[in-house]
């Protein structure tokens, strides 16, 4: 019996079917081993037989933890430090060797291609399938929205005083969603220039999205329409980052990044320095536009939240047209820009 | 013995301190003074046929009222009490304007009663009854939930008692059963749509500067590089008391529910944790807690000082309290934003001191996977002991001779930074060699390294994989590794019987629990379940070997629907067996299982958002040799 045991054992491992392989789950045929106890509903098989040192054997190893090695406990064969052999319970699971010391189990092999449909059997195709589609939707498949307007200020600017707008919109999923940006700024009593984008943003890894559609600008001069690409997303340090770039309908080439950082003095309290940079590839005349770096800005805001989705805040803020561009304005007879003292609410929701 | 309740500590508890939201500071003053407690027992259905009418109802927690579901007017859900071998039909009546469904958490019972819309059955239609019907196979203490949207989160939870056919094995002069749960007067699908958006949304307890300045949690240059790793150490609890009220048998902690005794007595308690996402630590400072039973089924007596229970877990302890005095049962949540209270008296009206909260627990080097480096001393870490190797500093280390080295030259710290390498070890050089000034860099990249868990898919729900990942099953949960005092630990538990199923696995599975906090996307190898094409499939009564790997930094507690499994904690044919295991922070955990009920089951993260967010796989189990559906 016992010879036969380990004939049958040898040959079981040696033509040990291949695994059934399925997406994004790792499963192993392991050589089979001892079946000590069947459960009650599963017929014994005669090699099977209770034979007392067999069991206790088998009792001993299943007394080892999970990687039963002595010689390799968990946290050595973690570090690299040795490689366990397979638990005790399946002294033949690596493979090598050709036979077990156990007669085989009779555990049946693992199921091949299976649709989670069982159910259908008993209260029937259509009834199921409706339920199974919002079962899937509701656990990971639904669709959320935000609404941040992230900058809504008044930049006291000694006596030019201009308001400014930087706010966002998506709506999606987890991996893909529709994007509205816009921001803006302008004169009291005076002209505003304003931007509007739209995009879809896309999950490319675990912190950032790349993001493409149109931009539209609404501003002195003549309209400009831009495609644009970009990416956004959390860098390391925690440092939220955002970079694009913009081709307009005139063939100019625009790129825009910029950045912030939300310092936490208190759970409520929080300083955000912030910067942005805007480039230009050529000159834009009809935009007074200077080619290379067009402005840059510069900022420091404290706000309060008094809840996450309301925070006053006050600061300050150094914005500056630089060479050619500031040239323009200059000839214009604006300033070039300067400090600003700045103070407004950050509001989502 | 009837010392004023210290408010402050109060106000706390109920979630001041997470402020915006939390109104309680506006409550009116009668409602805050002490209440003499709550002496109620949870209304009681019992019998063969039992009616549950689930509903739209107002409940009053501490003096505040809100919106809630519960069932036969009351939240929690009535207590059913059966008596095993004993069959029952339970008439579930629908009066919402939605679906809705309940499911049976622990019992073993035909998959198509289990309760699960869209795995089970088609769900509970507005305005309809289902009838489910099964016999009664166990014993023990057990509970019921919606498995339908967040209703769960509303009030939808309530205990079940399974009296045994013969004596009880577990003597005792009197019980308690004891639901732990939490509240918010948040809608539930407003608190997901905030973690969507804002991921860290309600924790107030985040490491701030003027917390650096006064000296407290991380010193500057570690929170640099846990910032390089874009990992918060703070991220404890998703949801926190800045909205929750902690809940015992559906009363707040100034409600103060209380269970009467008579001193000398053994009192029985029945645990369940029924939050949405809750981890508790359970005390009752003055008593000992002998665990009896865990997950429903007997264990060998265990005495501890504390507990950690993780949501959907139930455990019976027994107390024996000497004294003609009141005890405080304390339940804080993990983050210790908050606590659930009770109180255990001899007569009404007597409460005990309410310790204060202790302070929050940091996640440290072995919640981040780095496990191995803290050399597996489970349960006796001293304080700050992590967080001494949490930043990595391998410049603190000297550096051994490059890979490969000889066993003996290749110490174990210096193996798992990858600055030598055993022959053959599978994970060595994971973590590229490099200087101290490369340390944040190199440890970034080692923090989602797919070679780690080749099961895993890239996607952008795996924010890291724990590189090191070791069996935590003899580990304290998190934020009770120093305390002073016995905490219980699953390897401390061993099954009262022998197991029904001693064979070996003849397969092994590796299943890797992976999330992104900062989109707040958790998934099974990196897949939800709206995106998964096959479920996990056994044949019936193949016996597997199971290995949860979790890939982050906050614990998980899995639960299989229809079946016990046996944890692989050393205990051979006596492991104890359970249907919910907690996996802890960057560790693993592993049991094995026998499939022997046919049919669809649920198994995923109980967790409710984490749940919803698509942490859930279904497991199919086939008789042998039938593949198709």
């Amino acid at each position: 019996m016992i010879a036969l045991a380990l004939l049958a054992a040898a040959l079981t491992t040696g033509d040990a079917p291949s695994p059934p392989q399925r997406h994004g789950e790792h499963m192993q045929h392991q050589a089979p081993a001892a079946d000590a106890t069947p459960p009650e509903h599963h017929p014994p098989q005669p090699t099977d037989a209770p034979d007392s040192s067999a069991h206790a054997h088998h009792a001993g190893a299943m007394d080892a933890p999970s990687p039963a090695d002595p010689a390799c406990p968990p946290e050595h064969a973690a570090m690299g430090h040795c490689t366990p052999k397979p638990a005790g319970t399946m002294p033949n699971a690596a493979g090598p060797h050709p036979a077990s010391p156990f007669p085989p189990a009779v555990t049946p092999p693992s199921p091949g291609s299976v649709q989670p449909t069982y159910a259908d059997r008993i209260w029937g195709h259509d009834a199921m399938a409706a339920a199974r589609a919002t079962m899937r939707r509701e656990h990971g498949g639904m669709a959320f929205s935000q609404v941040m307007l992230d900058l809504a200020e008044v930049q006291l600017r000694g006596g030019r005083d201009r308001y400014r707008w930087d706010g966002a919109f998506w709506y999606g999923g987890d991996i893909n969603r529709l994007t509205l940006k816009t921001e803006g700024d302008g004169a009291f009593g005076g002209s505003t220039d304003a931007e509007v984008q739209a995009l879809y943003s896309r999950a490319i890894g675990p912190y950032f999205n790349l993001q493409a559609g149109v931009r539209q600008d609404i501003a002195t001069g003549p309209d400009r329409t831009y495609a644009t690409v970009g990416v956004e997303g959390l860098a390391p340090y925690w440092f939220d980052v955002e970079g694009a770039l913009f081709l307009s309908n005139k063939g100019e080439l625009l790129a825009r990044i910029e950045g912030y950082y939300d310092q936490r003095i208190t759970q409520r309290l929080v300083l955000q320095p912030r910067a942005e940079i805007n480039l230009s590839a050529q000159r834009v005349p009809v935009r007074q536009l200077g080619s290379g770096v067009t402005d840059a800005e510069l900022g420091l805001r404290l706000r309060y939240e008094i809840a996450r989705e309301f925070a006053p805040y006050v600061g300050m803020s150094w914005e500056r047209q630089l060479g050619g561009t500031a040239r323009y304005a200059r000839s214009v007879g604006d300033d070039a820009g300067g400090f600003g003292v700045v103070a407004g609410i950050r509001v989502w929701f | 013995m009837s010392r004023v309740f210290d408010r402050r500590q109060l106000l706390h508890g109920a979630g001041l301190a997470g402020g915006g939201l939390a109104l309680s500071a506006y409550m009116p003053a009668w409602a805050q003074s002490v209440s003499p407690g709550v002496i109620r027992p949870l209304p009681t259905v019992s019998g063969a046929d039992i009616t549950l009418r689930v509903a739209h109802q107002m409940m009053m927690i501490d003096g505040r009222t809100s919106h809630a579901i519960g069932i036969n007017g009351t939240v929690p859900a009535p207590l059913i009490r059966l008596r095993e071998g004993q069959n029952v039909r339970l008439h579930v009546e629908n009066t919402l304007d939605e679906d809705t469904s309940i499911h049976w958490h622990g019992l073993i019972l035909p998959f198509h009663m289990d309760g699960v819309p869209g795995i089970s059955f088609p769900g509970i239609k507005p305005r309809s009854t289902f009838t489910y019907e099964f016999p009664i196979r166990q014993s023990g203490t057990y509970w019921y939930h919606s498995h339908s949207g967040l209703q769960e989160q509303m009030g939808h939870y309530g205990p079940i008692v399974i009296d045994p056919a013969g004596a009880d094995p577990v003597a005792s002069d009197r019980e308690h059963v004891i639901v732990l749960s939490d509240h918010s007067p948040m809608h539930p699908h407003l608190i997901f749509k905030k973690l969507k958006q804002q991921g860290g949304y309600f924790n107030y307890q985040k490491q701030t500067l003027a917390g650096l300045l006064a000296g407290k949690d991380q010193p500057a240059a570690e929170r640099t590089r846990w910032g390089a790793m874009r990992m918060d150490p703070a991220d404890v609890a998703d949801v926190t008391a800045s909205t929750y009220t902690y809940l015992v048998n559906g009363h707040g902690p100034r409600n103060n529910w209380t269970g009467l005794f008579q001193p000398g007595e053994r009192v029985r308690l029945r645990l369940i944790n029924a939050s949405a996402m809750t981890t508790f630590n359970l005390r009752i400072p003055g008593l000992r807690l002998t665990v009896v039973e865990a997950d429903g089924l007997p264990v060998q007596p265990v005495t501890v000082d504390e507990m950690q229970i993780a949501v959907a877990e139930t455990y019976d302890v027994i107390v024996q309290p000497p004294d003609d005095r009141a005890y405080t049962i304390v339940g804080e949540s993990v983050d210790r934003s908050g606590m659930a209270r009770a109180t255990l008296a001899p007569r009404a009206g007597m409460v005990a001191p309410v310790p204060a909260l202790r302070k929050r627990p940091l996640a440290d080097m072995k919640d981040m996977g780095m496990g191995a480096m803290d050399h597996g001393d489970g349960g006796t870490t001293m304080p700050g002991h992590g967080e001494m190797h949490a930043g990595m500093d391998h410049g603190a280390m000297t550096h051994a001779s490059p890979a490969p080295a000889p066993a003996p030259a290749c110490a174990p710290e210096h193996a798992a930074m990858g600055h030598c390498t055993l022959p053959g070890a599978p994970d060595a050089g994971a973590v590229p060699a490099g200087g101290a000034g490369h340390a944040a860099g190199a440890m970034d990249h080692a923090m989602r390294d797919f070679s780690n868990a080749p099961e895993v898919k890239k996607t952008p729900t795996v924010q890291t994989i724990s590189p090191m990942p070791m069996d935590r099953m003899g580990d304290r949960g998190q934020g009770l590794e120093g305390v002073p005092h016995r905490v219980l630990v699953y390897t401390d538990l061993k099954a009262v019987t022998r197991n029904p199923d001693t064979r070996a696995p003849s397969r092994e599975l590796r299943i890797h629990l992976t999330g992104n906090m900062e989109r707040y996307m958790w998934a099974f190898d990196g897949e939800k379940l709206s995106e998964v094409t096959a479920p996990i499939a056994f044949s019936q009564n193949e016996r597997v070997r199971v290995t949860l790997v979790n890939d982050t930094m906050m614990g998980h507690p899995i639960h299989l629907h229809g079946h016990y499994f046996e944890l692989v904690t050393g205990h051979g044919d006596h492991a104890p067996r359970k249907h919910t295991i907690q996996v802890q922070p960057g560790g693993t955990a592993t049991f094995d299982l026998t499939a022997d009920a046919v049919g669809d089951w649920a198994f995923h993260c109980h967790l409710l958002y984490h749940m919803h967010a698509g942490m859930m796989q279904v497991v199919s189990v086939r008789p042998a040799g039938e593949a198709a559906a």
